[in-house]
């Protein structure tokens, strides 16, 4: 909460709205990965905006996940660079062998597959980002070998779900 | 002015104005979506793209947005270039994906932008072979269906709710191909204004739900020009008709009045012309009658009776004329409590004997400072704060003349302008709708509004009496709103009937008149209870206890009484002793009520939508509403059944027989009214010899509509009072602008089409805005300043002073008594300050018993903390609500 404080306070009086989009962060690393229409009434209730302000801002951003999500998040982008080296392949390979669409959390609760457009990587396509981290030059080969390494480094949820703003967990 | 060419034509132009807007006005034909002319550019849908090119060398050129684009001089521009067509082409092609294609079964084929727009831009046939994204629609309420797989994203819904009409509950939600525009939740749209989202949308998003009840395409129409009928501003409208009901009310653009806008209740409060309560034929005793029975019953009646005749606030001057001509002019009453009558009276004193000119609705929107006493506008002239809500807009707008941003760069503006606003201030029993836009409100009894307004007045001019005793933090509030309104270029104040406080009204021109002595451009609004108050003002007549006491003396015996509900208007006791003690009530109406229920003889008069007749709008225009579809047998107007009943008694008749001829009865016999003459063309002009269609050419099924009843086609009915035929035949071309019937043009099927029927995009339309003002003030006036200071309010033990509260769907008499309007309309309550409440140990939605002038009441309580203490609010008109004169003192009973 003094975190979102901290946020709220380096905007001018009366334009408090703006921390909304630090603030869904925190909030997201806070409550499981994901914002429940009552975690968004709840930052609402914090900025003293009405809620429909939230979910429209909320709804908006990939980054913002309106799902429960799995403990690992696959973040493949799909924009130009990427597809051109072959994203539609790794994002076909996930989904086959996870049992997963894009948006959906496997069975065992252990990844979610999104897609999202260009994070900045082009040079290293195909890429995707996994909590803060980017995995490039990936290739259908390697895929088994990265979710492997996945399972096992994320199989505790991670604490911060990739947000830019770390909460620590005491 | 500046030369543009465009393709190689030269064209003189105005300077400073968007490409779009320039060559829409030109009557050049260039695809649009994201653009309005009230909500400005934003470049966003990218479809009004056209060439530039540097100079006559210049073969290249270089594609632009038309609408980001403002006009430079010698600029040469190309909208038939290649390049810009191809780019148009492939702009409606990729936002043409995902809509479904759905025009056969969609509400909004026929009068579709979207469709004219992808016609225009020449695309016709369909590449993207992938699934189209599909949503959930959502429940808008009674006014608004949704179907959001329509959308292609214009945003113009959004910025309409949202940025122009300050709604709260519309809202953009995801991105990319995703977005959907939506609440959050099912439920009606909270806005007064959402009906305007269904002539926004380009598309058929958001439509008109109850059209949809008795769905009719617009070309199957039958149109006609009318006139709003539920409040006093008057807005123009276009009323759709087809078999014999009222199917539609759309906007009619009138640039000085309504602009593109309506308010929900002037939009969906049509509903009442086919309700169940219309009266469809006459009865003497109860028992229906023929029209020769009722003529001959009604002259015996006139011949034997002392007879006098009440008037009505909603009823046209023609009808009320023709009475006051019948009773004679010392025999005839306004049906208008005796409070609203001298409120009105005291109006017309002002605006016509004082030196300011009256605001019009478009005068309002273009003020930079704005002072409101003691009206709730949103509940009782809705249009007029959305006015008002444009007004706050208009200092600010200041500054973006310094950094070089046109004022129609919607986006740039925005972006230096981060929601500033300029000055409101608004006095007021209780809070508004428009406070969160307000500069400062001050919340209280109508009294000490009124001393309040006297204290601005005194604080601009100090030969207006001062105020003394005001608390020290009001003093200085007025100082501060004085100084306001002395540093504004078009400061305007507002007023009006509502806080049926006449000291208020007086508070309002000292404010006016003292400012007027600084600044000559100063506009003055008073907002009146009806859509006719003010011509019944204007025309003459007693007031309504002089009725009641002539019956009740004996003077009279005989009461005829038009289209007026006299329980709206007296006391429930005093209007029930006047009816039994009178002989005879004659009653001419079109929907039942309390007085038709006690009338001996009922004659089925026209609604607004069956009749030709002019009101007056409270800023003294006076606007004609014609005939959209005949009557049925034996329904006509009001001043049609009186020409008939003389016609009966003597066979002299009135001395006129169409409306024409009444119309120059009247301007000649009234003197502020004489100028009625000239409101609409008469009924013998012709374009090329032709008569105006109230059908568009497409009008399909006249043949067949009637087959099932005759299998040869009815002469079609001939129109003796308006140059209007009743048919598709007629002139095709623009007609004067007082007559528009629809909008249509070549290629622009929607209403958007209007664009084509203005001077200038925005203006007004070509010949000027209809309507004529009756009211023009005294400029070489010599009122002085009114000097009665009401004393302040002092709460009273074990009372309270009782004011009425309006609402904008449920106050109103006729569009309540339509389903739509009906459904969001409020329970019956009785509002108390929360200390008020406390102190009678009441809590939210206890029943409370109470007197007011010796009604009683028992209602639930509504406990709030902005209404002052000591006082109570009853809502105004509320259907089943006894109504008492007020404001009055309250006693509780135990």
């Amino acid at each position: 909460m003094s975190l979102v404080q901290k946020i709220i306070k380096r905007y001018p009086e009366g334009r408090h709205k703006s921390a909304l989009l630090p603030i869904l962060h925190v909030a997201q690393a806070e409550f499981g990965g994901w914002l429940s229409p009552e975690t968004m009434d709840y930052v609402a209730s914090i900025l003293n905006i009405k809620p429909i302000e939230v979910y429209e801002v909320a709804s908006f951003y990939s980054m913002y996940n309106l799902q429960p999500v799995g403990k690992c998040v696959l973040e493949v982008c799909q924009t130009g660079p990427c597809w051109l080296r072959g994203s539609d392949d790794i994002i076909q390979y996930i989904s086959n062998k996870l049992g997963i669409q894009p948006g959906e959390t496997s069975a065992d609760g252990m990844f979610t597959l999104k897609v999202v457009e260009c994070l900045a990587s082009c040079g290293s396509a195909p890429m995707m980002q996994v909590g803060n981290n980017f995995i490039e030059n990936l290739s259908v080969e390697k895929m088994d070998d990265v979710l492997k390494k996945l399972r096992e480094t994320h199989n505790v949820p991670s604490p911060d779900y990739g947000s830019p703003y770390p909460v620590n967990k005491a | 002015m500046a030369t543009l060419y465009i393709d190689n034509k030269p064209y003189e132009v105005k300077a400073g104005k968007n490409l779009l807007e320039t060559c829409l006005g030109l009557g050049l034909d260039l695809p649009y979506f994201c653009w309005h002319p009230s909500l400005g550019s934003v470049g966003a849908c990218r479809q009004c793209a056209i060439k530039v090119f540097k100079d006559e060398t210049d073969t290249r050129g270089r594609i632009v947005m038309a609408c980001m684009e403002p006009v430079a001089d010698k600029q040469r521009i190309s909208i038939a270039h290649p390049d810009a067509v191809e780019f148009r082409a492939n702009v409606i092609e990729s936002l043409m994906t995902n809509h479904p294609h759905d025009c056969a079964v969609c509400d909004e084929g026929g009068s579709c932008h979207l469709q004219d727009m992808t016609v225009m831009s020449g695309h016709n046939y369909r590449r993207f072979r992938y699934n189209k994204r599909t949503f959930q629609n959502q429940d808008l309420g009674p006014f608004i269906n949704h179907e959001m797989n329509r959308c292609i994203t214009c945003y113009r819904c959004v910025r309409f709710y949202r940025d122009y009409a300050g709604g709260r509950d519309l809202n953009a939600f995801a991105s990319r191909s995703n977005v959907y525009f939506g609440r959050e939740e099912d439920g009606p749209l909270e806005s007064e204004f959402s009906g305007n989202l269904a002539e926004i949308c380009p598309t058929g998003v958001f439509t008109d739900k109850t059209l949809k009840e008795h769905y009719t395409r617009k070309w199957d129409l039958t149109m006609a020009p009318s006139v709003c009928q539920h409040c006093s501003l008057g807005c123009n409208t276009i009323a759709g008709e087809r078999y014999g009901e009222l199917r539609m009310i759309a906007n009619r653009y009138n640039g000085e009045v309504n602009g593109y806008f309506l308010c929900d209740r002037g939009r969906f409060g049509y509903e009442f012309t086919n309700s169940d309560l219309r009266i469809r034929q006459p009865f003497i005793s109860k028992f229906p009658v023929t029209k020769q029975q009722v003529l001959a019953e009604v002259a015996t009646d006139i011949k034997k009776g002392k007879v006098i005749g009440i008037g009505s606030p909603r009823a046209s001057l023609q009808s009320n004329f023709a009475l006051k001509q019948l009773v004679g002019a010392d025999r005839f009453f306004h049906g208008v409590s005796d409070n609203d009558h001298n409120i009105a009276d005291l109006i017309v004193k002002i605006l016509k004997e004082g030196p300011i000119r009256v605001a019009s609705m478009h005068d309002v929107q273009q003020a930079d400072a704005v002072l409101i006493l003691g009206e709730d506008l949103t509940n009782t002239a809705p249009m007029l704060a959305l006015a008002v809500r444009q007004a706050v807009k208009q200092q600010p707008m200041k500054k973006l003349a310094k950094a070089n941003i046109p004022a129609w760069h919607d986006a740039a503006a925005k972006e230096l302008l981060q929601d500033e606003k300029g000055p409101l201030f608004i006095a007021s029993i209780n809070t508004t709708k428009l406070d969160d836009v307000a500069t400062a409100t001050y919340h209280a009894a109508p009294d000490d509004i009124a001393r309040f307004g006297f204290a601005i007045a005194s604080c601009l001019d100090r030969s207006v009496p001062s105020v003394s005793n005001l608390p020290g933090e009001l003093q200085s509030l007025a100082q501060r709103i004085a100084d306001a309104l002395s540093n504004a270029e078009r400061p305007v104040i507002i007023s009006g009937a509502s806080s049926q406080t006449q000291s208020v009204i007086r508070a309002a021109a000292n404010v006016a008149w003292a400012l007027h002595k600084k600044n000559k451009n100063t506009g003055l609004a008073y907002t009146l209870a009806e859509c006719n108050s003010m011509g019944l003002a204007l025309m003459g007549g007693h007031r309504l206890n002089s009725a009641f006491d002539a019956v009740m003396n004996g003077h009279a015996d005989t009461v005829i009484v038009m289209e007026n509900d006299l329980y709206r208007h007296g006391k429930a006791a005093d209007v029930d002793a006047f009816l039994n003690k009178a002989k005879k009530v004659i009653v001419f109406d079109h929907i039942v009520h309390r007085t038709v229920e006690k009338a001996h003889v009922v004659l089925p008069a026209g609604a607004f939508s069956e009749s030709d007749g002019i009101v007056v709008n409270n800023e003294g225009r006076a606007q004609r509403y014609f005939q959209v579809y005949e009557c049925h047998e034996p329904i006509q107007e009001s001043w049609r059944w009186i020409v008939d009943i003389s016609k009966f008694e003597n066979n002299v008749g009135m001395g006129w027989e169409h409306f024409e001829g009444l119309t120059r009865t009247i301007a000649e016999a009234e003197p502020l009214l004489r100028d009625i003459n000239r409101v609409s063309p008469p009924a013998s002009y012709r374009i090329a010899g032709q008569k105006i269609p109230r059908e568009p050419h497409r009008y399909s099924g006249r043949t067949a509509m009637l087959a099932n009843i005759n299998v040869s086609e009815p002469k079609p009915p001939v129109d003796p009072d308006s140059p209007l035929s009743y048919t598709m035949e007629g002139y095709k071309g623009l007609p004067p602008s007082s007559a528009i019937p629809f909008f249509w043009t070549p290629g622009w099927n929607s209403v958007q089409s209007v664009n084509k029927y203005q001077e200038e995009i925005g203006g007004s339309l070509k010949g000027g805005d209809p309507g004529i003002r009756l009211i023009e003030p005294n400029l070489k006036s010599t009122l002085s300043y009114f000097t009665e200071l009401p004393e302040p309010f002092v709460p009273m033990k074990d009372h309270l002073w009782t004011v009425p509260l309006f609402h904008i769907f449920g106050s109103e008499e006729l569009s309540v008594l339509g389903d739509a309007v009906a459904k969001r309309a409020p329970q019956h309550y009785i509002m108390i300050n929360a200390l008020d409440a406390a102190e009678q140990k009441l809590s939210e939605n206890q029943e409370l018993a109470f007197d007011v002038e010796g009604q009683l009441y028992r209602l639930p309580v509504k406990i709030s903390t902005t209404l002052p203490k000591g006082l109570a609010g009853l809502p105004y008109g509320l259907p089943g609500l006894p109504n008492v004169e007020l404001p009055a003192w309250l006693i509780y009973k135990k």
